[in-house]
């Protein structure tokens, strides 16, 4: 395999890998605060169509992403009202979510632009663009840094860069601040966060809405940079891969990291690679595009060892009387 | 409404018998999924459709398939409620067909993409090697890298068979040329995923290819999207997708399911309806490739030349063009 059929895998992997990064960060926020969030998959669904949407009649990516934020935010917000405020049970909420956007978007998609649910085409300032880095193209015919840095680092949409800044950041806010520390309590052991005087409901919610920011920039990463509009359907899972990915990453951010680009790489193989001859035999496609999934089942089971999830995830926190 | 259903069905049941109601019925069409608007297969049932509504004033009815499980829902309930005839597009419906159309001897079932050997079904498959032997040949010719891309959507007998014209195309055009292959899954989601098209075609792209044909509905727009958005060329399938990228599509294989449909309604309607397969090729202006407005500046006198002269022979007999699904292999490779 040459040099640069290696680099083009890494650029593929890097795209493919964005919006699990994004919606497994957001998993992470919501649930080391002590909330499940299985609603990823519908945050991201109704993100996408908001920014496609918005984009399409704006005329502008931004506002598009804007739109997409607000629309996560609120189902966000929603899963807190019912998880948190009315202390239901937060799977059935999370899935709830799941199937409102899934309908939702095809309903009110259908209504405002008649196309079956998809929303019109994107082009130009609608979508957001690669850009290229500064001294990309000088930097190039340097040896072995300049191919990667032109054809690697540079070239890719912001949201892309911002999936990755979003990394260091998650890390030093939960590991280096205050509010991080007290987010981690609460996903711990809320009755001690409480007798300190802080309170769990605001923790809480505040874990719901950075969760919903970050699926909200998921969901118009898939409709506004990846593609050109919102497409029905067009998480396609990927919601749930990185629910996968969370806890294979036992719900740390940099590991997170890891294993979205191992997904994303594995999905940039299934692509690239559709036949492969070993030892004279043909590799079958279905194997190829079904290897993620394998993967992720044997990487699960197999090699992450125990994975211990926040201790009070999952159960919604009662003040003692 | 309790009372109202039967008494509808029963009053249906004896229009049904009347040679008056055959001639009023209104048609239903049902759309794979992909949706009706996919830009492609199921955009050009609806537009077949459309322009029957549009010279005869008689309206249809519709239905979009969301799942496997409601193709038979679908035919039954239109044939129930006495539409005729009933056109379903796309290859997955051949069982529900086979299954539902002896229930319903009165209604006229119109397949497409499949054959059911019923006498109540016509079913209408088209010659897409054919087609896809001609944008292959102007792929071939308009590649300045010698390579040039394919992605399809589901891994069927029928979406290789595009694949296999088009490679045929192409080598017989530049022998020396490569064609890479891709499909974007197995499974019916395979036909609205833009995002892995996308990612299919600029992996294509990166690998050297500068005009990519999509047999992949829905997914083929994402796969477009990508080439314009390298500067390649796209060549779009079943409707004329031109227009979505002008300057940076070569052209679009037709196929004419729009006039599949259409006819399929109007013979209903003017009494000439008539069961049996139906095979659209070149010869019967079925397939072909598209030249407008948009793609005329990417055409050579050159290219055009070929592509009319290969139609030529291909309809004479001169060029065989190998039909994948008759034996499941493709001699070009």
């Amino acid at each position: 395999m040459d040099p640069e059929t290696l680099l083009q895998l890494a650029g593929s992997s890097l795209r493919l890998a964005t919006p699990l990064l994004l919606a497994c960060l957001a998993g992470l926020w919501s649930e080391r605060a002590g909330i499940f969030d299985i609603g990823l998959e519908g945050k991201m669904l109704a993100a996408a169509f908001t920014a496609g949407a918005f984009a399409a009649v704006t005329g502008s990516a931004w506002l598009g992403l804007l739109g997409g934020i607000g629309a996560s935010l609120l189902l966000g917000l929603l899963h807190g009202f019912a998880s948190i405020t009315l202390r239901g049970n937060q799977i059935i909420s999370g899935v709830a979510i799941n199937f409102l956007a899934s309908g939702l978007t095809a309903l009110v998609g259908q209504n405002w632009f008649h196309q079956g649910g998809l929303t019109p085409q994107l082009s130009g300032a609608a979508r957001f663009e690669p850009i290229t880095l500064p001294f990309a193209a000088a930097l190039s015919q340097v040896p072995v840094l300049g191919p990667v840095y032109a054809g690697l680092v540079s070239d890719h949409n912001i949201l892309l860069y911002l999936a990755l800044a979003a990394v260091p950041l998650t890390w030093w806010a939960l590991h280096r601040t205050r509010f991080g520390l007290r987010l981690r309590a609460v996903g711990e052991n809320p009755a001690a966060v409480d007798t300190a005087g802080i309170s769990v409901t605001r923790l809480r919610y505040g874990a719901a809405l950075i969760a919903g920011l970050l699926c909200g920039i998921a969901g118009a990463y898939l409709s506004t940079a990846m593609a050109a509009g919102f497409t029905r359907e067009m998480t396609a899972g990927k919601g749930f891969i990185a629910l996968a990915a969370l806890v294979f990453a036992k719900w740390r951010p940099w590991p997170a990291l890891g294993a979205c680009l191992l997904f994303g790489l594995l999905e940039a193989i299934g692509i690239r690679y559709q036949t492969i001859t070993l030892l004279g035999w043909t590799v079958p496609v279905q194997l190829m595009q079904a290897l993620p999934y394998i993967l992720t089942v044997v990487i699960l089971a197999g090699f992450v060892g125990r994975a211990v999830p926040p201790r009070a995830g999952g159960r919604p926190y009662v003040k003692e009387r | 409404m309790i009372l109202a259903r039967p008494l509808a069905t029963a009053a249906a049941l004896l229009l049904g018998t009347s040679a008056l109601f055959a001639q009023e019925a209104e048609p239903a069409v049902i759309f794979d999924l992909g949706g009706k608007f996919d830009r492609s297969f199921n955009q050009a049932s609806y537009e077949g459709a459309e322009r029957f509504k549009a010279e005869t004033g008689v309206g249809y009815h519709e239905f979009e398939l969301q799942s496997d499980a409601q193709r038979e829902q679908a035919l039954r309930r239109f044939a129930e409620q006495g539409y005729n005839p009933v056109v379903v597009a796309g290859f997955s419906n051949e069982s529900a067909v086979k299954t539902v159309a002896p229930d319903y001897p009165d209604t006229d079932f119109v397949v497409i993409d499949a054959v059911v050997d019923l006498p109540n079904v016509r079913s209408v498959v088209f010659r897409e090697e054919e087609g896809s032997y001609l944008v292959g040949l102007l792929a071939a010719m308009a590649s300045k890298t010698g390579e040039v891309g394919f992605v399809g959507g589901m891994d069927i007998p029928l979406i290789q068979k595009f694949a296999c014209g088009y490679v045929q195309g192409v080598k017989d055009t530049n022998p020396e040329a490569t064609v890479l292959q891709a499909m974007t899954g197995t499974t019916g989601a395979a036909w609205n995923d833009p995002v892995r098209g996308g990612e299919l075609a600029k992996s294509q792209i990166d690998q050297g290819a500068d005009v990519i044909y999509h047999a992949a509905g829905g997914t083929g727009i994402g796969v477009l999207q990508a080439a314009a958005d390298a500067g390649k060329l796209g060549i779009g399938v079943d409707s004329n997708q031109d227009y979505l990228h002008p300057g940076n599509m070569l052209t679009s294989m037709l196929k004419r399911v729009d006039v599949a449909t259409y006819t399929a309604m109007m013979d209903a309607k003017n009494g000439s309806w008539t069961p049996g397969v139906q095979v659209l090729g070149l010869a019967q202006d079925g397939v072909g490739y598209a030249v407008d407005e948009y793609n005329k500046p990417l055409l050579t006198p050159e290219m055009l030349a070929a592509a009319e002269e290969a139609k030529a022979k291909i309809i004479s007999g001169e060029i065989k063009v190998h039909d994948f699904t008759t034996d499941g292999s493709c001699p070009a490779k």
